[in-house]
């Protein structure tokens, strides 16, 4: 099922097109924002985002903070849902085995970049990685505060009380946080922020996480960073705390207990069975179960 | 009366005056309100009677004069003077602020629970049991039945949502409430429940309000003291009794003589 792209030792770099496809200008504009992201945990970095050959919603955000940071010695991974093989995953990989020629790969041990949409790998990250993360609504409170003047200022004044009405109401509805994935979380004891679409099962990875984390937005043109080892709390109530969610059972392709599991179809007759939704992390187990 | 005399008052208001432009539309408006005590501010549309009330709710930053608070920690200070945070956590803890349109007012799309609950939230309460035993306390407290803590207020008739947004307001028991024309838009009926729960809760938590209406019958009914406006001009000032059955400007007397007798 899973194969390394058989284009590492070619250089697919078409000479006609800047490396990394933005202009150079655009790269060292993104990389200030970059900067100032890490420099304040959490907080949402406004940039110039640029149109990208491809529509937002498809990465666009990500796509730009990759295209800033990647030079030609980085070896880049790119995963949707957790798995390297899906579409979004694919031509993503292919964009900057195009436009840059860099060495890809499947393997998370292996990646100096791992762009993500909706997961982080099983496989702990380790110092010197970054994961960059397509976000496509950074603003944790839009949905109760749609004006973004004032999430600005409660950002700035760190007036969250917003957020935990969210999760009362939750609570009020289904008697548990039902929330399962873009889960809140607090950085660094300071801004809240939007994780991205990863289930909250990912939400304890970002803790204190050796690697840097870089979350980018196209359409909302915004950037935030975790630096390395930055505390990231997931928010709750002392009385119903943050839990991540549990299945019934492992992985049946290769065993695991610990994984985030996909629910997969088989047939018609609603015949399913439960997979690990990293696919190299998988694949992994199955060799050296 | 002693008491008067050595405390500082609740609210002072200095000189104050509002434009928009180059149109003045506040004039040099100064009164001080007392702990627990309920202002009337009555008028015509257009008279200024809101944009005095936001301007001394701090939604309006006015264009001269002072609004002082007497905080519970500092005493009389400027509120126009402080930051912006301290501002507003005034204005979600010590001040209720109940609008005229409950729904600008409440979060429409979540439960009258977390409605009421909010400013608890944000003052850093985190245990869920108890923020929902405080939320029933005080759907009771306005007499709504807590059945329906779960429901969103666009469920709720008019008189109930105004009863949600007063409960919201005075859950962190603020020290002084602003009210914009609180009953206008509910039948009578409903109007008169709200008014006495009003009446109830202002006195059993001493509670001083600020409240805008165009209906001589609320001012009556919960005032202790009123001002009569009139382009932007505070014409007339007194005990609402007095103003009422004396009235001494020729608009007050105007005023008082078009209420309808039924």
């Amino acid at each position: 099922m899973l194969h390394n792209d058989s284009v590492k030792s070619v250089s697919l770099r078409d000479p006609q097109i800047n490396f990394a496809y933005l202009d150079e200008r655009t790269k060292r504009m993104i990389r200030r924002a970059i900067l100032k992201a890490v420099a304040i945990p959490g907080y949402q970095v406004p940039f110039g985002s640029r149109e990208m050959p491809l529509p937002y919603g498809w990465g666009t955000g990500g796509i730009q903070v990759t295209a800033s940071i990647i030079g030609e010695s980085d070896v880049l991974k790119v995963i949707d849902q957790g798995s390297d093989d899906t579409v979004n995953a694919v031509n993503i990989r292919r964009f900057f085995q195009r436009t840059t020629g860099v060495e890809v790969t499947t393997d998370t041990t292996a990646a100096s970049i791992i762009q993500t949409r909706h997961r982080i790998p099983e496989t702990p990250l380790r110092e010197g990685q970054v994961i960059v993360y397509q976000v496509p609504v950074p603003e944790p409170m839009q949905r109760l505060e749609p004006r973004e003047e004032e999430t600005r200022k409660l950002h700035a004044l760190q007036e969250y009380g917003l957020m935990h009405v969210n999760l009362f109401e939750d609570l009020a509805h289904y008697g548990h946080i039902s929330s399962t994935y873009d889960y809140p979380v607090l950085v660094n004891g300071r801004y809240i922020m939007s994780p991205s679409p990863i289930p909250k099962f990912d939400n304890p990875k970002m803790h204190l996480n050796p690697a840097l984390q870089l979350f980018g937005a196209g359409r909302e043109k915004r950037i935030y960073a975790v630096p390395p080892y930055t505390t990231v709390e997931s928010l709750g109530f002392d009385d119903h705390p943050f839990e991540v969610q549990r299945w019934q059972s492992a992985c049946e392709l290769c065993g695991s207990n610990e994984s985030f599991l996909d629910e997969v179809i088989m047939d018609d007759q609603g015949k399913k069975m439960f997979v690990c939704s990293d696919s190299d992390y998988c694949s992994k187990q199955q060799v050296t179960p | 009366m002693m008491d008067l005399d050595t405390k500082p008052p609740l609210m002072r208001v200095q000189g104050l005056s509002c434009a928009y432009g180059s149109k003045t539309v506040v004039r040099n408006i100064s009164f001080d309100l007392w702990p627990g005590e309920v202002l009337a501010i009555v008028g015509e549309s257009g008279s200024g009677k809101t944009t005095l009330l936001n301007a001394v709710a701090a939604r309006h930053t006015p264009s001269a004069g002072q609004v002082s608070f007497d905080l519970r920690d500092h005493g009389l200070q400027e509120i126009y003077g402080m930051s912006e945070a301290q501002r507003r956590m005034l204005a979600r803890t010590d001040w209720g602020f109940v609008h005229q349109n409950a729904a600008d007012g409440l979060r429409m799309n979540v439960s009258a629970g977390a409605n009421v609950s909010e400013r608890l939230m944000a003052l850093g309460q985190r245990n869920y049991g108890q923020l929902r035993a405080h939320a029933i306390d005080w759907l009771e407290r306005v007499e709504i039945s807590p059945s329906r803590i779960d429901d969103r207020p666009n469920t709720f008739s008019g008189g109930m949502r105004q009863r949600l947004q007063i409960a919201r307001n005075l859950i962190t028991q603020p020290r002084l409430v602003f009210m914009d024309e609180p009953t206008s838009g509910l039948d009578v009926s409903v109007q008169a429940k709200l008014l006495d729960m009003m009446r109830t809760l202002t006195r059993q938590m001493n509670l001083a309000a600020i409240i805008v209406t165009h209906d001589l019958a609320v001012a009556r009914l919960l005032a202790q003291r009123m001002m009569v406006m009139q382009n932007g001009q505070a014409v007339e000032t007194g005990l609402t009794d007095q103003v009422l059955d004396d009235p001494q400007h020729p608009y007050t007397q105007l005023l008082v003589s078009s209420v309808l007798q039924p």
